[in-house]
């Protein structure tokens, strides 16, 4: 308990900072979930191959450590909107080879979990497995810094100085901090402005909530399905930028704890509702610094893994509790 | 069975290998099925050519697979007979396995046979704990409940101490030995084969060097798991399992007390799973944590999917193909996941309903045997 | 003096701000066959779903041979003695049409895994028990041939009609049925008549939704008429036809006696 007072700040800043990464990732659980009724198992590879993407063109774009900071804000745009543009579209990917056709053919929700968890791991694999893919069409040398030790870590260079800008009672604030916390925070509210204020944002809505009412109003569930998917994908793709900056490295299998721990933040917060997404996140951020500091950090996983068993126990509608449907204009 | 006639007038139709077997006079039947028990026995003494493996042990190789049936036919009851969806079967495994590690090993020294009805039922008990407060829950979210459950057990034993933490416990012990009779392995020299008379089984020494007794020991074990599956699926208890999986609302509205069986299914595939993971820890002499990853949960998952629905024999099929052909194909071992991944997909999106084809009754094919005979008999007499 | 079997009393029920049955009373005797009638929407199938346990009134009781319904989990009501059809249709698809008349008589058994595991005396009493009061009960209903055929495989009809036989299989006192001509042709419906009025003559007590007018005038001894959750008439086939209520709730919805 001691050891929780003195560092509260500490915890408490590095829990929102990772929390809000949680929260964006949710953001791709509670969507699909509010249209499909789904639980999108490979999301956590839609966020893993993000995280790739961003390693991967900053070190194309020869990102080192004392570039200037004109040069590194160049290259985290470059790798954000390449994240976000392959997350997106390995979302789309899923959608289109994994759950269209069972959609099409009102199959019962456990057979496209089945089919969700199998396409999870076929994308870990394939990401895990990528030197021997390559190795097998004869890619092996031109495409060697991207796919040699395809089982072990990959990272940015230390393009970002980490600099302590303030102090907060027991914590040094950095940029890093600030940086996370915002741009999760920007793109969150961007998000909401879009489901809430947009036409197909609006579609999205109807079809959460009445999939029949909204195809007679002329709301094309396919597309609706398609933007839905996109925009989870998107969001995972910014998360995957900000968890590689604050982090420092991802793997193949990183998605999966990461997964499980977002959807946890999305039931937290009440799954099918955005702005409970966001509220999920950030609680379980906390929740999991404040837990680990007080049983031990070898516990830090437990936590979240006992607080997913939890809700899903005993609150399964989660602290928000409303769905995407009923979200405010 | 005079109704036949009309259920017949499509005449003679093909046949097929099921039908063909379940037709037969049941003395051959009884003698084919001892046959083939036999021959799984020897399998590992006889060694064959193509079926052998070459870099490893075969015994050991014939020994895993036959713990996967076991695992999967555990996992059957629960996924596919009674449609629950256990993500983290694994951990019944584990609490079988460390239950037998920590009582056999330095600290407790148990005797094996003492501590193996411990363990198992300790993942019984587990089994049941589990399903009390998850089994209310919504399908999908009892996925998720339950592989929140398996990788918490998994942590557990990776962060304790008194569990081996991450290193795992060593010296476990195994079931008692009594020397009876050496088995003599037969050597092949391309499709020659010698009996090799220094290269022998001891019945019943259980070694980690000779894994052979193990294997029929656990074979054994998988024979009277599928004759208690058997004798359970065929009566009211197997009905209302497969009435909870088809439509649990209206097995309710058809007086079946739903989450009963429910949990029964639950804690008899805990049972199972513990008792594979038993004999698991038992085989290996030591255990670790990495034993216990979700993958395995999920290659469970893919060999009861390959089965189909709530199918024993397809779901024994999908087992030996899981565990035999990453050990058959070493090179396949690194893609395993990757294939059993694309296996659970492709069969989730175009065949649900499993690799086998789908079952007929015995009352149905012993019906149709008979049009047959009825047929065959009028077409005698003109 | 036939025994009151079915006590509906002064029934609320709310689904958050939608009142979908309004303080509804009615009663079924013994040996009676009732129909449940109304427009779309007006709360038939709510008002079976209340008095087959499905769900729990906001106010007022539902009694059963003097119970109260109330707090009661689904099976026990099945095993106090009411069974039920559905509007879309609800069989085990991957059981033949035998299992699933089985799982229903099944309701009166209790053989474990003990029993079952070692063929025990009572196993192989109560399987012999369900497989001929199994094949019994489709005789009765028609399909006795299709015995052996995958629910799922069955025409509508047989469906149907297996539905009923499962619902029978229960050994219930009251059968409520719903909307089970739904999709009939005439002669279907004439046969589906026999059969309600043999399942009565047999002992049970039937309660019945339907659209079908004839249907429902032929073989009713009581009607129930239901508009927007409330009860506007109550008497005998020929009183409710003319109940000025009744044909008002109905007006403009005439194909149901151009129909079938």
């Amino acid at each position: 308990m001691g050891y929780l007072l003195d560092n509260f700040f500490t915890l408490t800043i590095t829990g929102l900072s990772l929390g809000a990464i949680y929260s964006l990732v949710a953001l791709g659980y509670t969507l699909v979930y509010g249209v499909l009724q789904l639980i999108n198992f490979a999301h956590s590879e839609v966020f893993m191959y993000g995280g790739f993407a961003a390693v991967w063109t900053v070190y194309a774009l020869g990102g080192g450590s004392g570039d200037s900071l004109v040069t590194v804000i160049g290259m985290l745009l470059a790798a954000l909107v390449v994240a976000m543009t392959v997350s997106g579209g390995v979302a789309l990917l899923l959608e289109r080879v994994a759950y269209r056709r069972l959609r099409k053919h009102n199959a019962p929700r456990l057979i496209a979990l089945i089919s969700a968890i199998g396409a999870s791991f076929v994308l870990a694999e394939l990401m895990g497995l990528r030197d021997k893919i390559a190795g097998f069409f004869g890619l092996s040398d031109p495409l060697r810094p991207y796919v040699r030790n395809a089982r072990d870590s990959t990272g940015f260079a230390e393009i970002i100085e980490v600099k302590r800008l303030f102090t907060l009672g027991d914590y040094q604030v950095s940029n890093v901090d600030l940086l996370v916390i915002t741009s999760a925070l920007v793109m969150m509210l961007l998000l909401d402005l879009f489901v809430a204020r947009t036409r197909f944002g609006r579609g999205i809505r109807a079809v959460a909530q009445d999939p029949e009412a909204a195809a007679l109003m002329g709301v094309n569930s396919d597309r609706t399905v398609q933007l839905t998917f996109l925009l989870g994908g998107l969001m995972a793709g910014a998360a995957a930028v900000l968890y590689v900056i604050k982090i420092g490295s991802i793997r193949f299998d990183t998605g999966f704890l990461l997964g499980v721990k977002a959807f946890t933040a999305a039931v937290l917060g009440g799954i099918g509702n955005l702005r409970g997404a966001l509220v999920g996140g950030l609680v379980l951020g906390l929740a999991e610094n404040y837990g680990s500091a007080l049983i031990g950090t070898e516990w830090r996983d437990v936590v979240a893994f006992t607080l997913l068993v939890v809700i899903l126990l005993f609150r399964p509608t989660g602290l928000l509790g409303e769905s995407l449907a009923k979200a405010r204009t | 069975m005079s109704t036949a006639k009309s259920a017949g007038a499509a005449g003679s139709r093909s046949r097929s290998f099921g039908d063909r077997v379940s037709g037969l006079p049941t003395p051959v039947k009884v003698i084919l099925v001892i046959a083939f028990a036999l021959l799984l026995y020897l399998l590992p003494i006889i060694n064959p050519p193509i079926l052998s493996t070459p870099d490893t042990d075969f015994g050991g190789v014939l020994l895993t697979v036959t713990l996967y049936v076991l695992v999967a036919l555990g996992l059957n009851i629960v996924v596919g007979y009674a449609g629950l969806l256990d993500l983290g079967y694994v951990g019944f495994y584990a609490v079988g396995a460390y239950g037998i590690a920590v009582l056999t090993s330095q600290q407790a020294s148990w005797p094996f046979l003492l501590a193996l009805p411990v363990a198992v039922l300790a993942a019984l008990v587990s089994g049941v704990i589990l399903g009390g407060p998850t089994l209310r829950v919504r399908g999908d979210y009892l996925a998720i409940v339950t592989l929140g459950f398996g990788e918490i057990i998994r942590l557990i034993a990776v962060n304790s101490e008194s569990l081996g933490a991450a290193a795992g416990i060593p010296d476990v012990g195994g079931p008692p030995s009594i020397e009876l009779f050496e088995v003599p392995h037969l050597t092949w020299d391309g499709w020659v084969a010698t009996l090799d008379l220094d290269d022998t089984s001891v019945f019943l020494e259980f070694s980690v060097v000779d894994l052979i007794p193990f294997y029929w020991l656990t074979l054994t074990v998988v024979f009277l798991v599928i004759w208690a599956d058997i004798r359970v699926k065929d009566s009211r208890v197997g009905r209302a399992w497969e009435a909870c999986r088809e439509d649990e609302d209206a097995a309710e509205l058809m007086g079946v007390p739903t989450f009963k069986f429910k949990l029964l299914a639950f804690a008899m595939g805990a049972f199972i799973g513990g008792l594979s993971g038993a004999l698991y820890a038992g085989k290996q002499g030591f255990i670790s944590p990495n034993s216990f990853l979700l993958l395995y949960s999920i290659l469970f998952l893919a060999a009861v999917v390959i089965g189909g629905q709530g199918n024993r024999w397809g779901v024994i099929v999908g087992a030996v193909l899981v565990a035999y052909l990453p050990e058959r194909f070493r090179e396949f071992t690194e893609w395993r996941v990757l294939v059993f991944g694309l296996a659970l997909m492709l069969l989730a999106i175009f065949r649900p309903q499993g690799l086998l084809p789908p079952r007929r009754t015995v009352r149905a094919r012993r019906a149709e045997h008979e049009i047959e005979t009825l047929e065959e008999g009028d077409k005698a007499h003109g | 003096m036939a025994e009151r079997l079915l006590e509906v009393d002064d029934v609320t029920l709310r689904f958050g701000g939608v009142v979908a049955l309004d303080q509804v009373s009615f009663h079924i005797d013994e040996g009676e066959i009732l129909g449940l009638i109304g427009p779309n929407g007006a709360g038939k199938t709510t008002c079976f779903n209340v008095t087959t346990g499905v769900y729990q009134a906001t106010s007022g009781d539902v009694r059963f041979r003097g119970e109260s319904l109330a707090g009661r989990k689904r099976f026990s009501i099945t095993k106090l003695g009411i069974a039920r059809t559905f509007q879309n249709i609800r069989l085990f698809n991957s059981m033949t049409a035998l299992e699933n008349v089985m799982v229903g008589a099944d309701a009166q058994h209790s053989t474990g895994v003990f029993s079952a595991l070692f063929r025990l005396p009572r196993h192989r009493r109560e399987e012999e028990r369900g497989h001929t009061r199994a094949l019994e009960l489709l005789r009765l209903v028609g399909i006795e041939q299709r015995a052996d055929e995958l629910a799922v495989n069955l025409s509508y009809g047989d469906q149907r009609r297996l539905e009923i036989a499962r619902a029978l299989a229960t050994e219930p006192q009251l059968l409520c049925l719903d909307e089970p001509a739904a999709g009939f042709n005439p002669a279907e419906k004439a046969k589906l008549m026999e059969l309600i009025r043999t399942i009565r003559d047999t002992g049970y007590t039937v309660l019945l939704i339907e659209h079908d007018m004839r249907l429902v005038m032929g073989v009713t001894d009581r009607i129930v008429v239901l508009e927007f959750g409330r009860k506007i008439a109550e008497g005998s086939p020929a009183q409710v036809q003319d109940d000025p209520a009744v044909i008002a709730a109905y007006l403009g919805v005439d194909e149901d006696a151009a129909d079938g």
